[in-house]
């Protein structure tokens, strides 16, 4: 009786000759678990949360009625619910500002001037917030701009209180302490998001060629000319990369309005009430996709100005 | 709208694949060895915060079933924890329990399967906040006032007015109250407001804080307009109220006596009292839920909560009043009569208990402002409306 040539071939050998017959089988099986990640669970959720901002609540019973209706959305339009998608954007813009601000000459110097062990520690210092928990920032935020806090000691201490003062009686943005008015909320959202533009600020500027810099000291610009006319545009595409985190980060977070400023809602507020305190899903739902859309708006601008030309 | 709820619930019911077990039980079986609880914070205490206050341990050994906690912060909280479901107890107040009921999301009890039924003050046992049609909807827990928590540095004397906390003043010590009160961050302060002009505007004819018509309910919102200008920040945690009373220079705030308890026991100058207006207060009710996976568990819990150490512990450590009276006095925890008068026992005809303000109310059918209009205009006034 004849016995096999060959030895006998294993599971894996057998799929390796599939594969190799069929290279587009493999590609498939590859691809689909992320796929499926992608569709089913990220963009399914948010199927689902577009489909409940459709529905509405009754009243009473608290129970979700799911019928069709634009209910839910026209009472957006209501003044104290208008009110919170207004502080929201205001607070994200201001927010958004802020960081550019003081994040360009830290990022400016990390990136030109900065030279081995100090460009680490610049790193370093940008990076070391982010380790540390998010809440245990905030309330330490709390603690220090609290009305008995150290701001207030120290301004006692150097009979500064008034300038203090002076800020707080500001209309609109003042309150009664730091950690009750928008400024206070304004000096953690700032303070918490900074690192998120310091950083792709100073890959832009890391990306401006210092020969462009010399020729348009050579043509005879002054340094501000250079800043604005070379730098600047140049530098561009990274300062709105930075201020897509900043503002959609400030417009997403919940917890800093809820411990720091003056019980006010911002839309993270409010979804996260109305989902969870009071029960009205539509209406959460309905909040949550104005940041998308705001954010679709940005992102189109920001895509217009060439933010990601560099991806 | 009848209509529509039935439509919503059937729904819903169609949708999760539960039916809502609309009959009563009528003995209670075998543990299922488990117990979920949806409860205020320092309700239900194992010895953990305290080794002192306990009345958990006890009765896991007892009855094989493992309790489970989870705290809610406000009413509304219950009730969409409720409404999603997985709980078998939720310790309702007088505001969350009716919309429980309508909402069908708890379940008739049968009192005869708890023997020490009869032992719950006479007041509770028909209290409208827990039984529809004379069909009882769960176990009276606990009641207590939302009492004035001042700091006795400022207030040398207590306050005797609320309006410390509703009208621009000069506290006792010479300097505004503007910014060192604080309210509560619920729809229900709505209530506060009106039954503060109850007694100091009676040409508004309110009866009921909860039930308000429309005049009435504008001139409860103009008042919070006002004090939206005296407070910093609105409270909704407790913790965080206590921090601000000692970082934040907050001197005044309506509270609850937990509060009170917690920074008394850590010596700061806080005290409380029912000012001369009255009193807003919570009588809630340990409710079962409609889809409930351990009815026997709850329905030995129910029990526990009458015939142990818990009414009376309760009481001293939440800083209330025991439903079944005879625990002020008969020595099976730590409470005694003094203190259950200083938790206001005395004073429950002067109390008015949290209510789900509806449309249709005394006034007349449709007369009064129902509650999702408490809820949008408090985030209006809170927002500077």
């Amino acid at each position: 009786m004849m016995t096999a040539i060959f030895p006998a071939r294993s599971l894996a050998d057998r799929l390796t000759t599939l594969f190799w017959r069929k290279p587009k089988l493999l590609l498939a099986l590859m691809l689909t678990p992320p796929l499926l990640w992608l569709g089913v669970i990220y963009l399914g959720s948010l199927a689902a949360l577009l489909l409940q901002s459709f529905y509405s609540i009754d009243e009473f019973s608290g129970m979700v009625v799911p019928e069709f209706t634009l209910k839910t959305y026209a009472e957006l339009l209501r003044p104290q619910n208008y009110d919170i998608i207004l502080r929201t954007l205001l607070m994200s813009a201001a927010v958004t500002l802020g960081c550019a601000i003081l994040a360009f000459p830290i990022a400016y110097y990390a990136a030109r001037f900065a030279k081995g062990r100090w460009k680490a520690v610049f790193y370093l210092g940008i990076m070391l917030p982010l380790w540390s928990s998010y809440l245990v920032k905030v309330y330490a935020w709390k603690l220090i701009l609290a009305k008995e806090g150290i701001i207030t000691w120290a301004t006692d201490a150097t009979h500064t209180s008034g300038i203090l003062n002076a800020i707080l009686a500001l209309p609109v943005i003042g309150g009664n302490s730091l950690s009750t008015s928008y400024i206070g909320m304004f000096a953690v959202f700032t303070y918490v998001w900074l690192p998120y533009m310091i950083l792709p600020m100073q890959a832009a500027l890391e990306r401006v060629p210092t020969s462009m810099l010399e020729a348009s000291q050579d043509l005879g610009a002054t340094r501000a000319q250079t800043f604005r006319t070379v730098i600047l545009p140049l530098a561009m595409p990274g300062v709105i990369a930075g201020s897509i985190f900043t503002f959609s980060l400030t417009m997403g977070d919940y917890i800093i309005p809820q411990i720091v400023g003056n019980s006010a809602n911002f839309i993270g507020m409010a979804v996260y009430q109305l989902q969870g305190t009071a029960g009205n899903i539509p209406l959460a739902a309905a909040f949550a996709v104005i940041p998308i859309l705001i954010m679709l708006v940005y992102l189109a601008l920001a895509k217009r100005a060439g933010a990601f030309d560099a991806l | 709208m009848p209509s529509i709820k039935l439509l919503a619930t059937t729904a819903l019911a169609l949708v999760t694949g539960l039916t809502p077990a609309f009959a009563e039980m009528t003995e209670v079986g075998a543990s299922e060895g488990q117990l979920n609880i949806v409860a205020w914070a320092g309700y239900i205490e194992r010895g953990e915060t305290d080794k002192a206050y306990d009345w958990v341990t006890k009765f896991e050994a007892d009855s094989g079933c493992k309790v489970s906690v989870k705290t809610a912060n406000t009413s509304d909280e219950m009730v969409a924890l409720m409404n999603e479901g997985g709980f078998d107890l939720v310790t309702a107040s007088g505001d969350a329990s009716l919309r429980l009921i309508a909402g069908k999301r708890v379940q008739p009890i049968n009192t005869a399967l708890i023997p020490s039924w009869s032992k719950i003050d006479p007041r509770l046992q028909d209290a409208s906040w827990h039984t529809v049609d004379g069909v009882h909807y769960g176990t009276p827990y606990l009641w207590g006032p939302n009492v004035l928590m001042y700091n006795t540095e400022v207030f040398k004397e207590p306050p005797t007015s609320w309006n410390v906390v509703f009208e621009k003043m000069d506290l006792p010590d010479g300097k505004s109250n503007e910014g060192r009160v604080q309210a509560y961050d619920g729809p229900i302060h709505i209530a506060d407001a009106a039954q503060y002009l109850m007694f100091h505007k009676p040409e508004l004819k309110i009866t009921s804080p909860y039930e308000l018509n429309e005049e009435q309910y504008a001139a409860a919102l103009e008042l919070l307009r006002v004090q939206r200008t005296l407070v910093g920040r609105y409270w909704h945690d407790a913790f965080i109220q206590m921090d601000d009373f000692k970082n934040e220079g907050v001197v005044a705030s309506g509270s609850w006596p937990i509060q009170v308890g917690l920074l008394q026991s850590e010596k700061l100058p806080i005290a409380s009292v029912i000012p001369q207006e009255g009193a807003t207060g919570w009588a809630d009710t340990s409710m079962l839920h409609a889809e409930a996976a351990n009815p026997n568990c709850a329905y030995k819990w129910m029990e526990h909560t009458l015939a142990s150490n818990l009414q009376s512990d309760l009481s001293v450590w939440f800083g209330g009043n025991p439903v079944v009276p005879a625990a002020c006095t008969d020595g099976s925890g730590m409470q005694t009569a003094e203190g259950c008068t200083a938790n206001g026992l005395d004073d429950f005809d002067k109390i008015r208990f949290w209510t789900t303000p509806v449309a249709n109310c005394s006034q007349g059918e449709g007369a009064c402002v129902p509650y999702y209009r408490w809820v949008s205009d408090y985030i209006g006034v809170i927002g500077g409306r």
